[in-house]
Formats: structure tokens, sequence, C-alpha cells
């Protein structure tokens, strides 16, 4: 499973403002920091944590096997570069607007070195009552209201969705083992099917919910993989931006959120996720049909 | 119309397309070659021939020349469509381009390549490091709708550009009396197809989130008042996660007043639930205006928001 507790983690662009209060968050919901990086910024502190001019530096003092990056997007090239150099196995890049081509190439770097990337432009991940990685949920308080422990994990290309997902099942009984915002650029990291590949081997994964959203081809991918593969796990999904298969070319949102040539149309992923067995809603309050009930 | 272009007449005997993109499932850059079709490429029996590149390393003579090769060409057009896709792909790369086409590059009766038409889109969130190359285009234009931005979506754009706190922005105009002020990404998407489900009709798309000042929401507030027939305004956003309900009360508030209307009136809900929602509610409330809380879903939001009634949470 993704975020193994134990685990070190470190904070690139710690120093930050949104970084800063981020990491206070972190850390009041278990998350286990040891140490950031900001260049300019060493022997400096952010609450209580130490801070090093580069992840080489903070290496020699620590066993980070976890990166959050938060720096400004001309920066995550070589912020992410670093992080791999380091040896990193989790990279999750909280950056929005970062260049495709920049993108591009730091997952190249990431497949090389054998560092999993979520993001970039995702809010983070989080397990439930165990730790959480970004600004996931915002204060604390916010977060234990809206994520709860359980069986299904929670899957969205938008970071505002995956709390008002999770804060849904939480008020309906359901609990969740993960929840990962995967970003919502064109070009991201770890994706529907490389993720729903690994809560496959995940015991404490019994459903998945899905959010997705028109322009590229992640649920088209996911439906592909399921035909192949099957899957033993109880899926559900909601597609989002219906209206935009009739609005070719016009982008929302999301840098991804884009229909051309019709591809990446919501009908089409609809059609394909129910082609491969999973159970695609129309109206988001449908999307509790058949998930395990209960907390563990 | 705005601009004529008079080009001298060619004769040709093939019409070729040669691309280059974002192949966004394998996260590489892929390079396009069609050897018919040209700016019929989509519609043509060929296949057009894929190969993706690293985008450290660049499109190798080598892999272009089995590109083509693949396509079908040989000779001198091999040789001469391969390196022209090898500069393509050097382009593509240079300029931060999301695509890059030469279409059609047409073949004429002696052998000989001309490009007729090509096309390059540059990455928006690139922009910053091509502000030179742009200044060489001269003017530039910015559109995401694919139609020149109405005033209204203008003026939304440069509220947004007030200050780097959050976005309270990204508008595109309907045709309807709904005005929607709507937020996250996520979120507004799944609210637009919702308020059409019920039956509304919205007077615009648009998107708030990542903290917005009090300013920019009262702002664009009021903007979107201000479209001619809109009578009604929805306030709605997923549970939040850094963004205080607070400040998006305090600035929807004061948006409808600068537009001289009374928020009870106009305010058909509002529903931002998360950091800060108790304060948010107190300033609704003190405004006469309805509240809902995250146990009122997105899509029972939207039909309070199109049909009225009362709230039924579910």
């Amino acid at each position: 499973m993704l975020l193994d507790p134990q685990a070190e983690i470190m904070v690139q662009g710690i120093t930050g403002r949104e970084a800063s209060a981020m990491v206070a968050d972190m850390l009041e919901y278990g998350s286990r920091i040891v140490a950031g990086v900001t260049p300019g910024k060493g022997g400096q502190q952010v609450h209580g944590i130490p801070v090093y001019n580069s992840v080489a530096e903070l290496m020699e003092h620590h066993q980070a096997s976890i990166t959050v990056v938060s720096v400004p997007a001309p920066a995550v090239l070589d912020a992410t570069m670093e992080a791999f150099a380091g040896g990193v196995q989790l990279c999750l890049i909280m950056s929005e607007r970062v260049p495709r081509l920049d993108a591009c190439k730091l997952l190249v770097a990431a497949r090389q070195a054998g560092c999993l990337v979520i993001g970039p432009n995702t809010l983070g991940l989080i397990r439930p009552q165990v730790a959480k990685l970004g600004t996931i949920g915002g204060r604390v308080d916010n977060v234990r209201r809206s994520y709860s422990p359980g069986s299904t994990a929670v899957l969205s290309r938008s970071g505002g969705m995956t709390t008002e997902i999770a804060s849904f099942l939480t008020s309906h009984g359901i609990g969740q083992s993960i929840a990962i915002g995967v970003g919502g650029d064109p070009i991201i990291g770890a994706n529907f099917s490389e993720l729903v590949s690994m809560l496959e081997k995940d015991s404490a994964t019994e459903a998945v919910v899905l959010y997705g959203e028109p322009g590229g081809t992640a649920e088209e991918d996911l439906a592909e993989m399921l035909l192949q593969r099957g899957s033993r796990l109880r899926i559900n999904a909601f597609l989002s931006g219906r209206f935009v298969d009739d609005m070719e070319g016009v982008r929302f949102g999301h840098a991804a959120v884009i229909v051309e040539q019709g591809r990446g149309s919501i009908a089409g992923k609809q059609r394909a996720l129910r082609e491969a067995g999973v159970f695609v809603v129309e109206r988001f309050d449908d999307l509790l049909e058949g998930l395990p009930a209960g907390f563990d | 119309m705005t601009e004529l272009s008079v080009e001298v007449k060619v004769e040709f005997q093939r019409e070729l397309y040669l691309g280059v993109a974002w192949d966004t499932a394998n996260k590489l850059p892929v390079a396009l070659l069609g050897i018919s079709g040209g700016v019929d490429v989509e519609q043509s029996a060929q296949p057009v021939v894929r190969r993706t590149f690293d985008p450290w390393t660049g499109l190798s003579e080598e892999v272009a020349g089995e590109i083509a090769d693949e396509a079908g060409l040989g000779g001198e057009t091999l040789a001469a469509v391969s390196t022209t896709l090898v500069q393509l792909a050097q382009a593509f790369i240079a300029c931060d381009a999301v695509i890059a086409e030469i279409n059609p590059l047409v073949e004429l009766a002696g052998g000989q390549l001309i490009g007729v038409d090509a096309h390059l889109e540059i990455d928006d969130d690139a922009v910053y490091r091509q502000q030179s190359r742009l200044r060489s285009l001269g003017k530039v234009v910015s559109t995401s709708t694919g139609r020149p931005p109405t005033p209204l979506e203008l003026e939304a754009q440069r509220i947004d550009a007030m200050d780097h706190r959050g976005v309270a922005g990204r508008v595109v105009e309907f045709d309807g009396d709904l005005a929607l002020l709507i937020g996250g990404g996520g979120a507004s998407l799944t609210l637009f197809d919702a308020v059409l489900r019920h039956g509304g009709k919205p007077a615009n798309y648009c998107e708030i989130g990542g903290n917005p000042t009090p300013e920019k929401v009262a702002a664009l507030t009021e903007l979107l008042l201000s479209k001619p027939g809109v009578t009604r305004l929805a306030v709605i956003m997923n549970v939040v996660n850094n963004t205080r309900a607070d400040l998006i009360a305090s600035g929807v508030v004061s948006g409808v007043q600068k537009s001289g209307r009374l928020p009870a009136e106009v305010i058909v809900l509002f529903r931002v639930p998360g950091s800060w929602e108790q304060e948010a509610a107190e300033i609704m409330a003190g405004a006469g205006v309805p509240v809902c809380g995250r146990e009122v879903s997105l899509d029972e939001c939207a039909r309070l928001a199109v049909q009225g009634g009362s709230i039924d949470a579910s």
C-alpha cells in the first residue's frame, strides 16, 4: 500500500507559505515528516522540521523515501530530478501549471529511477487515520469530518472532488482505505490503470470509486486493462462534464479537460468503462451502490 | 473573417501529413506521419504511422527514417521527409508545443517538397519561457473557447488576474438566467451537468477555488449579476480543502450588494462546506440566504437551484 506510516517524508519547497501551513496539518494528522528542502534556506526550521539546501544534503542526515514537492512550477523538474537521485520511491507533486514537457521529462527519469509519481497538480493522498501527503482535506478538523477508515479506495482527477466523494461516503457509513487525487493535468504520473493494479494487491481494499472528467484517455486505458485482466474489486465510477462533449475544442477547468477530434468524450469513456464491467452512475448520488458498508 | 492570405497555386502529386503531439497515455511525445490525405488525414484510409520518442534526446534520424519507411516512402523522399520530421520534433520540444503540424506537405511531380500550411500550439503553462518567440510574432490573442472571448469573459479574466491568490474567473458565457458561482474544477463540471439535467438554464460556467480573496469573489459576483436576464445566483462548491468558506460568503454578499440587489432575493442557495463553514453559515444567515451543508449532495443542490423548494437532506 502507498504511504507506509513508517516511511520518512520530506517536503521540497517547505518554507513557502502554502507548504508551511500544509506541513502543520500533515504533522497534526500523523504524517512522518523528517525534513524539508529550500535552496538557500538551509539551517532554518519549519514547525520544528529542519530545512536543508538540497536533497543530497538532507539525505546525509535522513532516509526519506517519500517526497512532497511544493515548489514553483519552473523549479519542479530540477527538484524532482534531485529527489530521484536521492533514491525516493514515492514523489507527490502538488505544483500546478507545470509545463507539459517538464512533466514528461521527469516521468521518464522517474521510470528509470523506479520512483512512483503522483501528480503534478494534485492536492495529495490520504490513508484515513494513518497519514496524509499534501493539503488534501485541508485543516485537520475538516479532514477528520470528511475521511474515515474503511475498505473503499477513492481515485479522482479532481482534488476537490476527492474530498467531496470521501465526505459523501463517510456520511453514508462507507470508510476509505485510501483516497488519491491523481492530478488534473494532461500528463501525470500514476493514473487509474496503474493505481487500480496496485489496489488489486491490497488486501485492505475491496472497492474503488473513480471520479473522471473529459479529455485524455485515463478512463479508456483502465477499461482496456480491466477487459484484459479482470478485477476482484467492485468499481463504481462517476464522470462529470457531459456537457463538454457538445463543445469540442473548448477547455474547461483542469488543463486536461478538452475534447478533441471526438477523443476523450464522456459518452465514450462511460461506454468503455461499462463494457469493462464498471458500474457507471449518471447521478453523483448513486455512487454508493454496492459499496462495502461499515468502518474497519 | 479578419484577414485573407493569397498564395501561389502549386500542382502536386501527393499530400503528406507530418505532426508531433503528446501521447498522454504513454506520457511521451509522439511523431506522426501520413502519406495520403493531407488536410483530410483523419478520413484517410491509409493509417498514420506513430512513434513515441524520448523528450530528453529527441527524435533520432534513425527512428524518423523507420517511420518514413513504414509509411511507404522510399529513396530521396524518405530522406527528405524524415529530416523534416526530425526538425519538426526539435521545434516541438524547443517551443514547448502541445501540437506541431505541417499539413499538408506536398510533393511536386519533380519530387520537390513544399510545406503548404503549418500549425503550432504552445503550452499555456510554458508561455513564461517562450516570451521572446511570442514577441517575435507580434500580436498574440489567447482563446480557449474556440471563439473570441465575450466582454464578460474578458472582464472575468481581468478579475482573476487582480491578485495571485486563488481562482475566481474562468468564465464561459451561456444564454440562461441562472448565474453560477461554482467550484472547484471538478465540482463545476459536476454541477453544470446536474443543472442541465434538472432543466436549468445556466447563464455561465465558472470556476472558483484555491482560496480567492473576498475582493475577487465580490467582483466576480457583481459581474455575473450584470448579465442581462440574470435573475438568480447559486453559490455551490465541493467540500473545500484550502478555500475559506467565510471569505467566499463575505465576497458574495458584498458583490450582490454592489450590484444594487438584496442577497436574500438573488441568491437561491449557498453551499460551501469545509474550512470555516460555521462562520460562512452565519454570514449567509445574517443576509437571509438559504444555506446547505455537506449533507446536501451536489446533485440535490443543483436541483434546488433550478427548481427551488424545500431542502431535502438525503
